[in-house]
């Protein structure tokens, strides 16, 4: 069983704070939507999780088999240990590298490396174009592919949660849809947790169980289930344009 | 068509064996607003830096108010007018926003030598047409992704352009932050600058464009009034997925 549980997490950038005490869980098989407009904190925290900021202040607790570990103290190789992933937004990937080198480096978890046949075939049956472009330098992808790559990457490393940062960036309707699709196939498949920062309401809303909505560094909203998501005032106002 | 601001014939260009762009052909004229969509990796970027000069082409011809500028370099197609905004804005992260903008207009400057105070105001009078005035001293590195999006409005505009190419200006934002910035674009263009839009974001292409067209492969399939393009049985399967 998994379950990620953040309390008061304070964290920021030099003398900019940007996290001002947030708390939140997720559970075993759950996607999460993280809500907010840009600047109030999504990244950040996912970075949190992810050992790339250091918080100044709260606890982010991972149960995960039966131990307990505060990722906050850990670094984030040991975390990538423990199968929190991240896909990072604007998809940092190693541009001079190819196709098929970024997919191998994404296993380089120990638990990926005796994985790595099938999760590469999963990836490629998920996105045949990183098959077709596998010698190519990923640096020469469209915007679009890297986004699948970046994704593809995250998979390779065989995760247990995944952050996912602004997956639909860039993509065509026809693309977030489908990279949607791919991450509930991937729910369906590996019982898969997720906690996704994303802006696109609508498509979020098709695979998310409930939400929270951050303002300014704070929880503003929890939302436990779609229904409440859909009646707050700040997703009317901030996503559905009312 | 004659008397059109934009005319571009036969556009064609490869990388390698990949034929990126496999003759394209449109017009755009004066103070037009003109959408192009298309899957990630059609050519719609590849496009947009053959015209503003950043590639050359392999085939074909580009004019701009009646004058063959294929070969041009980009500044000097900046220099007769067109401007453009990048995927992902990257300003000199350590200057202030003001400075960002006074760079590109010394760089356009007509009369060299005017008076730094000079300077300074037509800068903040370009930050002040983007809603981005009251952050003139701040860092750039400092601002939010909304904010980033004005500031690299209004250094495309220090070029005084009659053509702005934007570059998927609004990927990434929330909902109510492309409204923000849709407004602005509307009253640019509503000032006489034609304006090609490069966007996923289907909502801002309905609302914004006159004309659209959809390009896939390298080749333009659709062409017409939104509404047309969007109810086109190819660009529906291709791209929208609907």
């Amino acid at each position: 069983m998994l379950e990620l549980t953040i309390t008061g997490l304070e964290a920021g950038y030099g003398a900019v704070r940007v996290l001002h005490g947030v708390s939140l869980s997720v559970s075993q098989g759950e996607t999460v939507a993280l809500l907010g407009t840009n600047g109030n904190g999504k990244s950040t925290l996912l970075k949190c999780i992810a050992g790339l900021v250091r918080p100044t202040r709260g606890t982010v607790l991972l149960r995960i088999d039966g131990a307990s570990f505060d990722l906050a103290a850990m670094s984030t190789s040991d975390i990538v240990g423990h199968g929190v992933v991240m896909v990072p937004e604007g998809r940092r990937l190693f541009p001079k590298l190819t196709v098929e080198e970024n997919l191998l480096l994404g296993a380089y978890r120990q638990a990926a490396r005796a994985a790595i046949r099938e999760n590469l075939a999963l990836c490629h049956e998920t996105f045949p174009v990183l098959r077709e472009r596998a010698r190519q330098a990923a640096g020469s992808l469209s915007g679009g592919q890297q986004q699948m790559l970046a994704i593809a990457r995250a998979i390779m490393a065989a995760p247990k949660l995944l952050l996912v940062d602004e997956p639909s960036v860039g993509l065509s309707p026809l693309l977030v849809t489908q990279t949607i699709d791919v991450i509930a196939e991937l729910k369906r498949r590996f019982g898969l947790t997720v906690l996704m920062a994303e802006q696109n309401f609508h498509e979020a809303s098709r695979i998310a169980d409930r939400g929270y909505i951050i303002v300014h560094g704070e929880i503003a909203f929890e939302g436990r289930n779609l229904q409440e998501l859909r009646d707050s005032e700040l997703v009317k106002l901030h996503y559905l344009g009312a | 068509m004659s008397g059109a601001l934009l005319e571009v014939e036969g556009l064609a260009k490869h990388f390698g064996g990949f034929a990126a762009l496999n003759g394209v052909g449109f017009s755009v004229g004066a103070g037009e607003r003109f959408g192009i969509i298309g899957p990630n990796g059609s050519g719609k970027s590849t496009l947009m830096n053959c015209v503003a000069g950043a590639l050359n082409c392999d085939r074909g011809a580009i004019r701009f108010d009646g004058a063959d500028i294929t070969r041009h370099a980009s500044h000097r197609r900046a220099r007769l007018g067109i401007a453009r905004s990048f995927q992902v804005p990257r300003p000199f992260a350590s200057l202030s926003v003001l400075d960002n903008i006074c760079v590109p207009l010394e760089y356009a400057a007509k009369h060299p030598g005017r008076s730094q105070s000079n300077l300074r105001a037509q800068a903040l009078a370009l930050l002040a047409r983007v809603s981005l005035d009251n952050k003139a001293q701040a860092a750039a590195g400092s601002l939010t992704q909304v904010e980033l999006r004005k500031l690299e409005l209004a250094r495309a505009l220090a070029a005084q352009p009659r053509l702005l190419i934007l570059d998927e200006a609004m990927a990434g934002l929330a909902s109510a932050e492309v409204d923000e910035i849709l407004d602005i674009v509307l009253e640019i263009n509503a000032q006489g600058v034609a304006v090609i839009m490069i966007e996923h974001i289907m909502r801002a292409i309905m609302r914004f464009s006159q004309r659209v067209v959809c390009l896939d492969a390298g080749k333009i399939i659709a062409e017409g009034a939104p509404g047309e393009v969007v109810a086109n049985a190819a660009v529906r399967r291709i791209y929208l997925g609907a």
